[in-house]
This record gives C-alpha cells, structure tokens and sequence, in this order.
C-alpha cells in the first residue's frame, strides 16, 4: 500500500509495509461490534482485488519471521488458515464482517503470507469437467 | 484446493438452513456482510463511521467432494432488497435450488424472476411437510410460471438422501444447459 489513495483513511503517507499499520485502536475489539467494523482495515472497505466468498485461503510455507507485527485479526488468519478455508468460514468462524475478512485477505495474498485460490469467472461458470467431477462427488456421498 | 458453490434461495422459513444443513459436513455457518441502511453498493463503509449500519447475514454449510474439491452452499440472505449481495453469491456459482412451500408460492416468486433474468441455472424444489406433497408438479410449474425446461423436484430438506438428490439433479441440469448452448 504504497502512497495515499482515495480509499484509505487515515492516509499512512507513503509507508510500505501495509500490514504493519493495521492494529486495531487500543483494546480488544468486541467480537460482535459493529461500531467501527472497518478499523481493523484503517478504513479500507475495498479490497486490493475481488475475492469470491468461496476462494480457498492456505497461509504460505515462509520463513520463520516476525508474525508479531501483524495486526491480531491477520494473526487469527494466518492459525485458522493452515489447513484451506474459504472467506466465508474466515468470516464466519473469526466473526469478522465479510467485507473486512476480503480486506485483510486480499493484504495478505499480496504480501505472500497466504495463496488464495479461486476460479477464474471471466470464464463464467464452472465449466463440464469440472460439473462431471461435482456430479461425481455427491453421487458417492 | 478448488471450491464451488450452490445457492439455496427460498421465502422465509422455507426451510433453507435445514436443508443446507442436511447435507453439509460442518454445521451451518453464519457469514455477515456489514453496510449502511442506504447503501448500493456491498460494504460501502467509506463515509461517516457512526452511520447507521446493517448486516446481511447468510448461513452456509461445506460438502467436501474430494480431495481437491469442496463444494459451499450459500442460503440466500433473508431480505430480498440487498439484490447486490445475490449478484455478489451467484458470481460463478454452479446454480440455484429455489426451495419452495406450496402454501406460500408466492414467496419465492422474486427468486424465481431474479435467477431467470440472472441466466443462472435453477431448478424448483417443493419442500413437503410431513412427507405430503398436495399439489402436483405442473400445478407448481404453472404457479410459478417457471419455462418448461426447468426441472421440478420433490424434496424433504430435512433429509440427508433428498437434499444430495437435489444437488444433483441441480447439477445435471447445469450440465444440460451448457451443452445445449453447443
């Protein structure tokens, strides 16, 4: 997040590092609150790309480094997500708005912290083989 | 790791959650998307921060189909007028089950408009109570006014077996529709 744009607030001037600007104000935010749901994202509400609600999130393989400078709900994201989770379940089992969870997500996929994986819907809808494949799954369960 | 997903949509109390529930591996999941009350547009929070806000809220559940491939059903929020939240669900989705109640028809007319002008296949699934189904298939069809080409299911959204033969015939039917276009 290099640089001031439109959609930021409070502007961070240029700093890079996006993560590490993000803490919450001081204190805990309440799990359900839905005063200020946006300030874990310093006001973002757009996310850097779109994410769909079922793109599957894996935190990366990295180097040890400092997770500390991550903000807590970054954190939640990185443990909950060591096995493949939608955003929706990162949603729904951080209680976390959807919107903020695509926020946070997005920040980290473009930091390498997480892969995200998720098809490509300028081709529209699944295509057959991936339908035969679906049809073939339900039939054994 | 690969996900698809389905929509469940239906009237209120239609029974969507039990059958989403039904078939789901996880018990359903509540995501919530925050917005204000005059909102168009999904999460649009960049104005004034003690503006009223209002969740939409959507219950979903997980099928794991193999190894690489899970598959989410995603229950329609509640309230019909966060439209762009729908366009946001339907987004390279599978397609729809529009779960009805005979009793109430008329409930799930505004899903029925919006996934046929949306071009996402649907299919019908009447939802008995107490296993009874009073009125026939083609009295439904006519009710709803749905085209002839969309399949119309007898379902128990309580059971296990009649939800996973939902799905599939959801499927099915997708899978004709894109071969018809060939």
């Amino acid at each position: 997040m290099a640089g001031s744009g439109p959609d930021e607030w409070p502007p961070t001037g240029g700093r890079r590092g996006s993560l590490n600007g993000m803490r919450p104000p001081s204190g805990d935010l309440p799990a359900s609150s839905l005063v200020r749901p946006y300030a874990v994202t310093g006001g973002r509400t757009k996310p850097r790309y779109q994410l769909q609600i079922e793109a599957m999130v894996a935190a990366s393989h990295y180097e040890a480094r400092d997770l500390s400078v991550l903000s807590p709900e970054c954190q939640a994201i990185l443990g909950f997500c060591r096995d493949w989770r939608s955003v929706a379940e990162v949603s729904a089992v951080l209680r976390m708005p959807l919107g903020v969870a695509r926020v946070l997500i997005a920040d980290m996929a473009v930091e390498g912290l997480v892969r995200v994986h998720q098809l490509d819907h300028a081709q529209g809808r699944p295509d057959l083989n991936l339908l035969e494949r679906v049809l073939s799954g339900l039939r054994k369960l | 790791m690969t996900s698809v997903k389905i929509v469940v949509a239906g009237g209120f109390g239609v029974g969507k959650t039990t059958f989403v529930g039904s078939v789901s591996e996880i018990t359903p999941l509540t995501t919530e998307a925050v917005m204000t009350a005059a909102s168009t547009g999904v999460d649009d929070l960049s104005h004034v921060p003690d503006k009223t806000t209002t969740t939409v809220a959507m219950d979903f559940g997980r099928v794991t189909l193999d190894a690489g491939l899970i598959l989410y059903l995603f229950g329609t929020p509640g309230q019909h007028r966060f439209w762009f939240m729908w366009d946001d669900l339907i987004q390279g989705a599978i397609g729809a089950v529009v779960l009805v109640d005979t009793r109430r028809l008329a409930d799930s007319f505004p899903a029925v408009d919006y996934f046929e002008t949306a071009g996402l296949p649907f299919i019908v699934a009447i939802n008995g109570f107490h296993g009874e189904f009073p009125h026939s298939m083609q009295d439904v069809q006519e009710a709803l006014s749905v085209s002839p080409n969309v399949p119309i299911v007898e379902c128990d959204a309580r059971g296990r077996a009649s939800t996973k033969a939902t799905l599939i015939a959801l499927v099915e039917h997708a899978m004709a529709m894109q071969m018809s276009v060939r």
